[in-house]
């Protein structure tokens, strides 16, 4: 690991958070005006779309130094925020569903170039049948692109990952994309309670992109993207790899910091009433809160029950998650995704992964809910604690199986 | 908490009424969601929006199916939506109407609910000069949560349509004007 300087907050000094109410995209918004990055390439879809129309309020009214890049695609703009990235500059993003999708081949250069753009992923279902709501199968689908993907719960927490981001990209022994992710429109279009950091504080913490090589130094020339003939094509797949197991270390680092500076909580999931739990519903984004209610009713009738929050999706934390469900005896795996491998989501083939031969023997189902908008009650994870708590000792559960669907 | 479900039609503003009855119990210094419930957005299809209020963090992310209070913007919905699903035992139920009382009673035949009306048409063509009924709602509502005494509401809500309106000043008064006198303007219609 290279000897990076990490910010020093002096708590003394900081200025305190300050009450505001704002929906997710208009926090994500205020956190890129705080970060002002260099360019800013983006192209509107729903439910991402008011983060560029915040940014070109921003820039009109002064308040950006930003070069913001009116692109024709989402292709373009993930092409330009390449270019951008390359030449030495900071480089940011916004989009959503077919938006992420026509980014596609894009978003593996980005990660291959080893360049730390960041984009505000605003989650939404991709189409067939077409559909504006919040799932996850859109940054699911890039899950094996390269980038580092944060999941946020509410808009405080896609406030706060935003300006988390670039340390964790830009540090030199990582130097990788990071796509901020929240649920569409339950947390983008939300008006909620929100605490957000002085400017002050914000830039301090972010920083300068200060980036070892970039294409615009004169003094030393580079080339950005070249043809990966063989001999050379698996060793910088090799690299990326490195990268992310390097960005276990910054991430836990980063968060630490940003946890200590705000007193606000970051790791890379949240453990939330696990210490005596046997049974867990593991589970990302939005609908977190609303199961952490379930497990308040469920723990004030005296069942055991916690969850867990994964903020990391990528890299995957599958040591910690195989340590915080080592006592657990039924275990919900959440997906709002479909990978339709036949035999569950995404999240669930990661977590089984995860324990597999480190942890045995405990009962898991891996639900697929929440598609395409379907919304999630407080009752609806009381119905999944109970279905857990119902397998018997002698039982081998489903595998996987559908909430909340209406079945012929 | 309490827990608010609007009904109304896509442009009348049952949305931008749920957003700045969040922005009012936010400056009165509590909890808020306001939110709407998104499909195709189209002028005149039926669209409803929430609101959750409380003195502790929210941290549920689901639509509101058990509410306190419905507010129902436009009455020709009565008939096309079941406005009341969920309505809690004793809840409330707001009709922006200009109709008799009993002509409205008899559409809720067996409800159990405290019925309020308020004409809210007739007021913003008065105060604004056009039938946009979210801003005397807005007022009828936050009275019935009984959540914000009178003198608080009408600081927070001037403060909250001037940051709404920044961009349109001119609307500015006369919102704030039929707010004012909608807070008297809303009357139970059963016993």
């Amino acid at each position: 690991m290279s000897d990076y300087k990490y910010p020093k907050i002096d708590k003394k000094s900081k200025a305190p958070a300050f009450r505001e109410r704002m929906s997710g995209n208009e926090a994500v918004s205020y956190a890129i005006r705080q970060i002002d990055p260099d360019v800013i390439a983006a192209f509107p879809i729903t439910p991402s779309t008011e983060i560029p129309q915040y940014i070109s309020k921003y820039k009109a009214d002064g308040k950006i130094s930003t070069e913001f890049v009116t692109v024709e695609s989402e292709h373009s703009a993930m092409s330009a925020c390449i270019g951008a990235s390359a030449s030495g500059v900071r480089a940011m993003t916004a989009t959503s569903s077919a938006g992420m999708a026509l980014m596609y081949e894009l978003l593996y250069v980005a990660a291959s170039d080893r360049l730390p753009v960041v984009m505000a992923a605003v989650n939404r279902a991709l189409t067939g049948p077409i559909n504006i709501n919040a799932d996850h199968s859109d940054s699911m689908g890039a899950r094996d692109s390269g980038w580092i993907q944060i999941y946020s719960e509410n808009a405080q927490e896609a406030y706060d990952n935003m300006l988390m981001a670039h340390r964790i990209g830009e540090h030199p022994d990582v130097k990788l994309p990071v796509m901020i992710c929240q649920d569409g429109f339950i947390t983008s279009h939300a008006i909620e309670n929100i605490l957000l950091e002085s400017d002050e504080f914000a830039k301090e913490f972010v920083g300068e992109y200060t980036p070892e090589k970039f294409l615009l130094n004169t003094k030393e020339s580079l080339g950005v993207g070249p043809y990966g003939i063989s001999p050379y094509y698996m060793e910088a797949k090799r690299g990326q790899e490195q990268a992310m197991e390097n960005a276990r270390e910054v991430i836990a680092q980063i968060s630490k910091l940003y946890s200590d500076a705000t007193g606000r909580l970051y790791d890379f999931f949240e453990a939330y009433r696990m210490d005596d739990a046997e049974y867990a519903i593991l589970i990302m984004g939005s609908a977190s809160g609303t199961a952490k209610d379930a497990v308040d009713n469920l723990r004030a009738e005296g069942k055991k029950v916690g969850l867990i929050k994964l903020r990391v999706f990528r890299p995957f934390p599958f040591d910690k998650i195989a340590q915080a469900l080592s006592k657990v005896k039924g275990l919900a795996i959440m997906d709002r995704s479909e990978g339709f491998s036949a035999s569950g989501g995404p999240l669930g083939a990661e977590v089984r992964s995860a324990l597999y031969g480190r942890v045995d023997g405990i009962k898991t189902i891996n639900y697929i809910y929440g598609l395409g908008g379907r919304d999630m009650r407080v009752r609806d994870f009381e119905d999944i604690y109970a279905e857990i708590m119902a397998i018997k000792a002698d039982e081998i559960p489903e595998l996987y199986k559908y909430y909340g669907v209406r079945e012929r | 908490m309490i827990e608010i479900r609007w009904h109304g039609r896509g442009g009348q503003g049952a949305k931008t009424a749920a957003l700045l009855l969040a922005d009012v119990a936010f400056t009165a210094g509590m909890y808020v969601q306001g939110f709407p419930e998104y499909g195709p957005e189209r002028m005149g299809a039926p669209i409803t929006a929430y609101n959750r209020l409380d003195d502790h963090v929210i941290r549920v992310h689901s639509n509101i199916y058990e509410p306190d209070i419905v507010v129902v913007v436009d009455e020709t919905l009565i008939k096309a939506v079941d406005v009341t699903a969920g309505l809690k035992p004793g809840g409330k139920l707001l009709i922006n109407s200009k109709r008799r009382a009993e002509d409205i009673l008899k559409e809720f035949p067996e409800i159990n609910a405290e019925i309020y009306v308020i004409d809210a048409a007739d007021i913003s063509i008065r105060y604004i000069g056009k039938n946009i009924p979210n801003s005397p709602l807005l007022s009828a509502v936050a009275r019935l949560t009984g959540l914000i005494p009178e003198a608080e509401f009408m600081k927070s809500v001037e403060e909250a349509i001037s940051h709404k309106f920044a961009s349109k000043p001119a609307v500015i008064q006369g919102n704030v004007d039929s707010i004012k006198e909608s807070w008297n303007a809303v009357i139970r219609i059963n016993e």
